[in-house]
């Protein structure tokens, strides 16, 4: 398989506190890679790197073979890194439809009147078809979870990126979620996926990443990392199923 | 599967309103054939005010470029009235798009000053350069320096002979432009821009993550609301014919302007219709209160952001789903599936 994202020696501080330091990861072409970590591990900051919308301290990132690192967020969502928010960051003011618009009229580079069918279809497959015409500020917080991966396909990207999105949901929710990321990996895309709920993220990825105080701790097959006794220690008193 | 969609972009309120909105331009038009002096006069300052609001909310309510220092453009416009017709021989009418050109290439060393600001001190730094243009207005003396000039007959006669004629001129002109402000923000707004400035007004972080350049689509703002700003300027002095560099560069320009926007509805183009509306209706009554007057458009401008942030306009949205101004999009299954 060929490297679709590499990251190198990724450092990034907020003043004294250094959340993520000397990162290293890379993301094959059509691979999903699973991503866990205590709360305050530095995972969300890490996809705030790589999309553009934190500026690093140091290290280099590239995708496709391009240098991303000084380009910002909305040349690298350009370039087919697509997003979700943990906390979803919803255009309230605009429809359900209109949301998915903006990523595929301007992150998927389309004529805007051309992109009517794909989002369209992106709707009926996050199952938001009906929710198309509701102004985004007035949906239910799954329902904004939703929209945070409908958007992200909108914009056709080549990577997904998704930080917790499976948060909240109910068991049957969670089943449902997965389906839906299994079909979109089967059309070839690349995945991130930083979850908490283990079961979901083992039946979607191939590899498993485990980060904690910033730092990578583990890297490989997903049964092997989580059987480690080192993940096992630093998820102690969590259960991991 | 998916071809069984159809995207709708009017609604009924917009097909009323349009013919609402036609009826009342052929009678806005018509006005100075059978309407009185002061009655037309009112319509022009409500003409400019409206295009002033919405010039402002375009880039306040969508770009979240929020300027207290209009004024710069408002004074820009006016003095180059009186510079283009006094020694350019420009025709006077002629001076209201000629000045928007010169706001527009003015605004941009502005930009360039007052973008490298964030929130309060954006909105600090532009009411600086305004102060900036006063001061330095005041300095040119063939501008008549800290007293200012008036337009000379020559050039008032120029417009039209007679007073009647000048102000037909003038209520034609002011109304071309209030019309032609509100339809360039309509399509605007209606355009793959307006998708992009909306995002941006609702969320900046989530906006360039999903591909939209925020800086350069708020720089475009920018411009194009410099450009609209000094053209109404030019306008507006038009209808003054004398200015010094205080009427000019009067804060008083943005922080109506702003009332207007905050009261009506911001972020929407029917909001600073009503607040200008509401505007006059409350400026006729309570103008001989003096002071009280002002604080009472204060106090209202902050009930209003307490209450209801998102203007009168809002409420009324919120509660009958009415649209004159569909900037929307609504995904409709086709009917024969
Ligand atoms: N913009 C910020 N400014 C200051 N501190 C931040 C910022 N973003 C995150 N942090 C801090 O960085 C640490 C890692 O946060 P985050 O990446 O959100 O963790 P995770 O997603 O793994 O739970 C936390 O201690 C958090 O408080
Ligand atoms: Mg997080």
């Amino acid at each position: 398989m060929t490297n679709l994202l590499t990251v190198q020696n990724l450092s990034k501080s907020f003043g004294s506190l250094q959340v993520i330091e000397g990162f290293d990861m890379h993301l094959d072409d059509g691979e999903a890679l699973g991503i866990i970590g205590p709360n305050g591990a530095g995972k969300s900051t890490l996809f705030n790197l790589i999309t553009g919308s934190l500026t690093s301290d140091t290290g280099s990132i590239s995708f496709d073979g391009q240098d991303m690192t000084g380009l910002p967020a909305y040349a690298r969502c350009r370039a087919g890194i697509g997003r979700s928010y943990q906390i979803p960051h919803p255009f309230g003011g605009m429809t359900v439809f209109e949301n998915l618009l903006v990523g595929a009229a301007f992150g998927g580079g389309e004529k805007e009147a051309e992109s009517y069918d794909h989002c369209a279809e992106v709707l009926e497959r996050t199952g938001l078809i009906d929710k198309a015409n509701t102004l985004a500020g007035s949906l239910t917080l799954l329902e904004r979870k939703r929209l945070e991966l409908a958007r992200a396909l909108a914009t056709k990207p080549r990577a997904l990126l998704l930080d917790e999105i499976a948060g909240g949901l109910t068991e049957h929710e969670i089943q449902d979620l997965v389906a839906t990321i299994n079909s979109i990996r089967a059309e070839n895309m690349s995945i991130i996926w930083i979850e908490h709920i283990v079961h979901a993220l083992l039946s979607v990825v191939d590899r498993l990443v485990v980060i904690n105080f910033g730092q990578k701790l583990d890297d490989g097959d997903p049964q092997t990392v989580i059987n480690s006794p080192e993940v096992q220690k630093v998820y102690m008193g969590i259960s991991i199923e | 599967m998916t071809d069984s969609y159809n995207v709708l972009r009017s609604t009924r309120a917009s097909r009323i309103g349009s013919i609402i909105g036609l009826v009342l331009f052929i009678v806005l038009v018509s006005f100075p054939t059978w309407g009185d002096r002061a009655t037309m006069r009112l319509l022009v300052e409500m003409f400019y005010i409206l295009a002033l609001s919405q010039m402002w909310n375009l880039m306040a309510g969508y770009g979240g470029l929020v300027s207290v220092g209009q004024q710069a453009f408002v004074g820009l416009g006016g003095y180059m009235l009186f510079l283009l017709t006094i020694h350019l021989g420009v025709g006077a009418v002629w001076t209201v798009p000629l000045a928007g050109l010169i706001g527009a290439v003015v605004s941009l060393p502005v930009a360039f000053l007052v973008f490298r600001l964030r929130g309060h001190y954006f909105a600090i730094g532009t009411w600086v350069v305004a102060e900036v243009f006063l001061l330095g207005f005041a300095q040119i003396k063939t501008l008549g320096g800290g007293s200012g000039l008036s337009l000379p007959v020559s050039v008032v006669k120029s417009i039209a002979s007679s007073r009647a004629g000048r102000d037909s001129a003038i209520y034609w002109t002011a109304l071309f432009v209030v019309v032609a402000v509100i339809a360039i923000v309509y399509f605007l707004l209606r355009s793959r821009h307006g998708l992009a400035l909306t995002a941006i007004r609702d969320s900046e972080e989530a906006s360039n993550s999903l591909g939209v350049d925020n800086f350069r689509a708020k720089l475009l703002v920018y411009i194009f609301a410099a450009f609209g700003t000094t053209a109404i300027g030019a306008l507006i002095f038009l209808t003054k014919l004398r200015i010094s560099p205080s009427a000019a560069f009067d804060i008083n320009w943005t922080t109506t302007v702003i009332f207007i926007v905050v009261i009506g509805g911001i972020g929407t183009i029917e909001g600073p219709i009503l607040g200008t509306i509401i505007f006059f209706l409350l400026r006729e009554p309570l103008a001989d209160f003096g002071s009280w007057y002002l604080i009472l458009l204060g106090t209202t401008a902050v009930v209003v952001m307490l209450k209801a942030p998102q203007g009168i306009w809002g409420i009324i949205t919120h509660k009958f789903d009415l649209r004159f101004f569909p900037v929307q999009r609504r995904l409709e299954l086709k009917k024969d599936d």
